[in-house]
């Protein structure tokens, strides 16, 4: 393993050149198929919640029952789909899944409302769904709020000539994200996880490929050197690689409006330390496995399912129970998530991201090292 | 790198490699001289293949030592895969490179000094007749094509032991000649040839041979020595209509050691091949059968392997008899 000689090196890299390219199929997935998974999750895994599907059964059918409707119509965040006429077709709905909530208002509403008196509205909802459910609550809570308070503030002003002073004003101002849009959080994160899949896919393939045909048995009669394969292998994926994650961040930037606050150049710069690592975990793979099939199944399992769920990508770290918090520490996808999510949505840079960085350069070298140690002369 | 005259190529000694408690390669011995042609001979599963694995670095030795031009097979592998030639069983080139850029890989790998790398290309080019079809993806060309591009890519570096696993199989009989040829004219230059066989007419070819069965060394020698003197037997040919049938009844007459059909013709194994023709003669016609010429003849190759592995099988059957 000692030594490495760059003309072997070299030419170990044309000939993996030639297979990609000749490859156009190979090739096509490894380009789309990031960019069809930044669609699908980009979009899907949204987590606002917008329009959430309501009906109303105003049974007071006053200016004030009425004034309440027109609020939760004027909300982004519902969009009245049913007017119920009883309590059976209010269930009817949510059962259904036509509506997921209801806002029932007595018939004594306008009356007591007009009268100063205190009145109850009923708000039903379907709580399968436990997450949406306290949000879309959140959202009524505030509307109904609000319009008490305004009452309130109504009723003082005819009693006293004068609005009265509210004790505390709150004002809010999110930072970093001030939207406060699920996208912005879920991209940078999304690249994050896709790219330690594709990537650990595409050289998953290739040292089995060798194996299955019975090119590797011609190889290792050669005075080759598993330094020069391993890296021969790793660069036209790593080529292809980059062009992934920039067309990501192009899709990013441009297709999802995500602003990117940080470096540029730290950001190509930490994605290749990202890209050696996970490339090198795919050749490990490919080497142990030393058959395509299993070879490209366990590098699915073994990079997507953690990166995914065990990120920090999908469900945050610190609700995590003790023991998975641990595992999280060995899934290099875990750093590039909070360095990506950093980078692009607080600006920050190394002086914030060094421990990240400094554990990918790790993982990198870790991987890198084991895939050229996997590499056996041999045949048994 | 220059060949010196006499001295050995390759040397086995007390060569093994077990497979669990499987015995692949039990304990073969033997030389092969500078510039030999080397043949290795046995029927599949004989331990051809592990045994040319072994002197190709590619497995490692469970017992007894080996050298390939002057390195040792355990600890000097990497040394020896810089001075040898290998093709595998498999073809072993990459079918969606061009003919072209499988000789730049493999002058690549072998790190053919650069002033000599066009002139052996084209050197393999013109060797394998590929000339022409330098542009040709690899996999679109036919066996025999594909297996001289092989042995061209093998000899990039100019080796002076070159390893053939089964070169020919799978090859058809006109590719497999002219091959033939291409494997003379790398001995002619004073390459060493090692190449296994089951072909008993390429065995011929061959300034030497090892048959191997079962994992052991059956006999060692040239075709010449192997016809004259390795045979006790006489070979007794027979011709007769329904070969197929008279065969049964030819194994049964008194003084058959072996019977076996070698076309249309059967040949036949006895101590004494005289005395048995009249007796063998009458016993076909008895049994309906139109018998023509019964003479005695040259054993071929064929039939020298042959009575070696069935008294070779015999000895083991008797020795596991009398164990029991």
């Amino acid at each position: 393993m000692s030594g490495l000689n760059f003309r072997r090196l070299g030419a170990v890299a044309r000939k993996e050149f030639i297979h990609v390219l000749r490859d156009p199929r190979a090739l096509g997935i490894a380009i789309v198929l990031p960019m069809v998974m930044l669609m699908i999750f980009g979009y899907a895994l949204t987590m606002d919640l917008d329009r959430v599907p309501l009906a109303v059964w105003d049974q007071s059918r006053t200016p004030q029952s009425r004034e309440l409707v027109s609020r939760f119509e004027g909300s982004r965040y519902f969009s009245v789909v049913a007017r119920p006429g009883s309590y059976g077709e209010v269930e009817g709905d949510l059962a259904r899944g036509r509506t997921m909530m209801a806002v029932v208002l007595p018939v004594e509403f306008g009356r007591r409302v007009a009268s100063g008196r205190k009145v109850q509205v009923q708000i039903l909802t379907d709580g399968s769904d436990a997450n949406t459910t306290t949000l879309a609550i959140s959202y009524a809570e505030a509307i109904v709020r609000n319009y008490s308070q305004e009452l309130l503030v109504e009723k003082t002003r005819r009693i006293t000539g004068r609005p009265p002073a509210l004790p505390l004003d709150l004002r809010f101002r999110a930072w970093f994200n001030t939207d406060m849009e699920s996208r912005i959080f879920i991209v940078p994160g999304l690249i994050a996880v896709i790219m330690m899949l594709i990537t650990a896919l595409l050289t998953s393939l290739t040292v089995a490929r060798e194996w299955e045909t019975g090119t590797m048995e011609q190889l290792i009669s050669t005075p080759i050197r598993g330094s020069e394969l391993i890296l021969g292998k790793l660069a036209p994926y790593f080529a292809v690689g980059m062009v992934d994650m920039l067309l990501s961040v192009l899709a990013g930037r441009f297709l999802f409006d995500v602003p990117i606050r940080g470096s540029l150049l730290l950001l190509f710069a930490v994605s290749a330390i990202y890209l050696v690592g996970a490339l090198s975990l795919g050749i490990l793979i490919s080497a142990k496995a030393k058959s395509q099939l299993l070879a490209s199944q366990f590098a699915f399992v073994a990079t997507f399912l953690p990166a995914f769920l065990l990120s920090g990508f999908m469900f945050d770290i610190a609700n995590m129970p003790k023991a998975l918090q641990v595992v999280t520490y060995l899934i290099p996808a875990r750093y590039f998530v909070a360095f990506l999510r950093g980078l692009y949505l607080k600006g920050t840079g190394l002086a914030e991201l060094w421990p990240e960085c400094l554990l990918m350069v790790a993982f990198g070298a870790l991987m890198l090292l084991s895939a050229i140690r996997s590499f056996k002369k041999r045949l048994a | 790198m220059s060949a010196v005259p006499g001295t050995l190529a390759v040397t086995l000694r007390d060569l093994e490699r077990r497979f669990g408690d499987f015995v692949a390669v039990n304990r073969i011995s033997l030389d092969v001289r500078q510039g030999e042609i080397f043949g290795f001979l046995g029927p599949n599963g004989a331990g051809k293949s592990t045994t040319i694995r072994m002197l190709c670095g590619l497995l490692e030795p469970s017992g007894g030592q080996g050298t390939v031009a002057g390195l040792d097979i355990r600890t000097q592998r990497e040394e020896i895969k810089r001075s040898i030639g290998y093709m595998s069983q498999k073809f072993s080139l990459y079918d969606d490179l061009t003919v072209e850029e499988n000789i730049d890989f493999f002058s690549g790998i072998y790190r053919v000094p650069k002033e000599k790398k066009a002139e052996r290309k084209a050197w393999v080019l013109d060797m394998a007749h590929l000339q022409e079809h330098r542009r040709t993806r690899t996999g679109l060309l036919p066996g025999g094509w594909k297996q001289r591009l092989s042995l061209g890519c093998a000899l990039l570096h100019e080796p002076r032991v070159l390893f053939l696993d089964e070169p020919t199989s799978g090859v058809d009989p006109l590719s497999r000649r002219s091959f033939w040829d291409l494997i003379y004219q790398m001995a002619s230059e004073g390459v060493t040839v090692f190449v296994t066989t089951h072909y008993m007419e390429e065995a011929e070819y061959c300034d030497r041979l090892a048959l191997i069965y079962r994992g052991e060394l059956v006999a060692l020698g040239t075709p010449g020595e192997m016809k004259g003197g390795l045979m006790a037997d006489q070979v007794l040919r027979v011709a007769c209509d329904r070969s197929h049938e008279a065969l049964g009844v030819a194994a049964t007459v008194a003084g058959v050691r072996d019977a076996a059909l070698f076309g249309r013709d059967i040949h036949l194994m006895t101590e004494d091949a005289e005395a048995l023709a009249p007796r063998l003669r009458r016993s076909l016609e008895e049994g309906g059968f139109q018998v023509g010429a019964v003479e005695r003849i040259t054993p071929s190759l064929e039939d020298v392997f042959v009575s070696l592995i069935e008294a070779r099988d015999r000895a083991d059957g008797a020795q596991k008899e009398f164990k029991a």
